[in-house]
């Protein structure tokens, strides 16, 4: 039985694709604007920083693009199971709609302009946010203008450290920011690869040993910061956390200052200020110590084979 | 090979990789040192831990790696170990007799020393608060617990002949070596502390705190403060 018997069997088919579309077009003109204002708002990573805000904002407007396309997806399937389910005495198949040139460019259509909608946005979201908080590498293409607070992160096994290079090159276990000013990390590791993430701050970079990693964000508001390795790195993994505060930048300089001074005694001693630290540079001690035969660790610290000891 | 003969030798196959996985979970998943109990030993609010430090732990079966000791508080002998249980709310006075010989920390901010009562070690009796660890042999471990906030270097021996004389057989007993000590304050709260050294001191892991510094009982641990 084809379909023209059947329409002429059980009366006028009802236009479903524009019922359909109408019932879609309803229940995204509702989910969206729920979406985007109030859940929006309480979308991760928050709007603590510059990049926050931004990963925010993009999370929120994926939703808003995917919640009609998930709503078309269970409208349809509802739909079918409503109207279209098997009724007593009914066997014939339904209408063939392959090589159904509209549904086909619909389609098409549909789908590329959402992937290049989402092509431009994700690209104009790296740049505005000056790299939206990730870890662009040693050679940043998106950079702030102006001037940037230079915080140093280095990762070791299990405590992330912080130098301030503007401020004597103090080092510190502390994160401390100011609020409405660009800051510009510089991630490395002294051992083994970590990853620093501060989730309020939208911020997430690889450290790796002799990579600086260099990543941008703008804290925005006051508050506190949960910073954690985002990469299995040993033991206490697990326990390499610490919590970092943003402050006015009154609270930021004067901590700074005291900061420093507190810590001149240690400060003095340590190497210079530099992007990456070379960890050779113990294995060289390591050799004056084994030159002199005085190595600890029942003298199997520096073995002479241990490929970092170089040449 | 009949029916019998078949079923008995999958069940005893199957037995002996059961009792080969019982044996792993409990000899090397489950296997902990002992733990070090000192609630009990609180005077005045205060109570005594001594340690050591040792270039080797002959009585393990890893006679290679570094170790810590603890001094049992209730028998006066060495433990293997580095779990301890410390009361709440008290201020415990540590003694490190450190045995092992120099190795320089990685990261120079460890040769401070933060969260100790005063701000301050004692190496051979001396205050300090700043040991520079990239000297010429000066620091072997350090002693950190990071929920604390404590972190401080751990001196070593000294002078070459020192260094070139180590203790040789754990527990040391004699031998050169640095006396440590320092005292903090346990929290009013009760909680489960880790704490490591952060000198990569383990021979052949020199890219990462592997080895005795990953190992419990050797140069990591852990510090449950009971309130």
């Amino acid at each position: 039985m084809t379909a023209a018997t059947s329409t002429t069997t059980h009366g006028a088919e009802p236009r479903h694709g524009l019922r359909i579309f109408l019932i879609w077009l309803v229940a995204s003109a509702i989910a969206d604007p729920i979406i985007w204002f109030t859940l929006g708002p309480h979308m991760p990573p928050g709007a603590m920083s510059s990049s926050a805000s931004g990963q925010q904002s993009a999370i929120t407007l994926m939703a808003v693009m995917c919640a009609p396309v998930v709503l078309f997806v269970w409208i349809y399937f509802a739909y079918a199971l409503i109207v279209w389910r098997h009724r007593e005495g009914d066997e014939e198949d339904g209408p063939p709609i392959h090589g159904h040139a509209r549904i086909s460019a619909a389609w098409i259509a549909a789908t590329s302009v959402i992937v290049l909608a989402l092509f431009v946005f994700g690209t104009v979201e790296l740049i505005v946010p000056n790299g939206a908080g990730a870890g662009e590498g040693p050679v940043p293409i998106w950079k702030p203008n102006g001037r940037p607070l230079q915080v140093q992160v280095i990762a070791q096994q299990w405590i992330f450290t912080y130098r301030y290079p503007q401020f004597g090159g103090m080092e510190t276990t502390q994160l401390v920011l100011p609020q409405g000013q660009d800051v510009q990390f510089n991630v490395t590791s002294l051992d083994v690869i970590h990853s620093f993430w501060a989730y309020q701050l939208g911020v997430k970079a690889d450290a790796n040993p002799g990579i600086n990693d260099v990543a941008y964000t703008k804290p925005e508001h006051l508050g506190n910061v949960r910073v954690r390795c985002a990469e299995l790195c040993g033991l206490f993994h697990g326990g390499m956390t610490n919590v970092g505060r943003v402050v006015t930048a009154a609270q930021f300089q004067e901590w700074a200052t005291s900061t420093q001074a507190r810590l001149a005694d240690v400060t003095k001693l340590l190497p210079p200020y530099a992007t990456i630290y070379d960890p050779a540079v113990i294995p060289k001690i390591g050799q004056v110590l084994v030159k002199l035969g005085i190595t600890g660790a029942g003298g199997g610290y520096y073995p002479p084979q241990d490929p970092g000891n170089g040449p | 090979m009949s029916l019998r003969v078949r079923v008995a030798t999958l069940l005893v196959a199957f037995a002996a990789v059961v009792a080969g996985a019982v044996f792993v979970i409990v000899h090397y998943l489950l296997a902990n040192p002992p733990v070090d109990d000192f609630t009990s030993l609180a005077k005045g609010g205060q109570v005594n831990v001594t340690m050591q430090t040792t270039p080797e732990t002959t009585v393990s079966t890893r006679p290679d790696w570094v170790s810590y000791f603890t001094k049992n508080p209730q028998t006066g002998k060495w433990d293997h170990s580095t779990l301890l249980k410390l009361p709440a709310n008290t201020q415990v006075n540590v003694t490190i007799l450190a045995y092992d010989g120099c190795t320089p920390p990685r990261n120079q901010l460890w040769s401070k020393v933060v969260g100790t009562i005063g701000g301050v070690e004692y190496v051979n009796g001396k205050p300090v608060s700043t040991l520079n660890g990239w000297s010429f042999c000066s620091v072997q471990h350090t002693f950190a617990i990071p929920g604390l906030g404590l972190s401080l270097p751990v001196a070593s021996p000294m002078t070459e002949k020192e260094n070139n004389n180590l203790c040789a057989t754990a527990p040391c007993t004699s031998g050169p070596h640095a006396v440590v000590q320092f005292s903090f304050r346990t929290p009013a709260k009760g909680g489960t502390f880790i704490w490591q050294c952060r000198v990569p001191c383990g021979g052949g892991f020199i890219y990462g705190n592997g080895g005795p510094m990953s190992t419990y009982g050797y140069m990591t641990g852990q510090i449950e403060v009971v309130a």
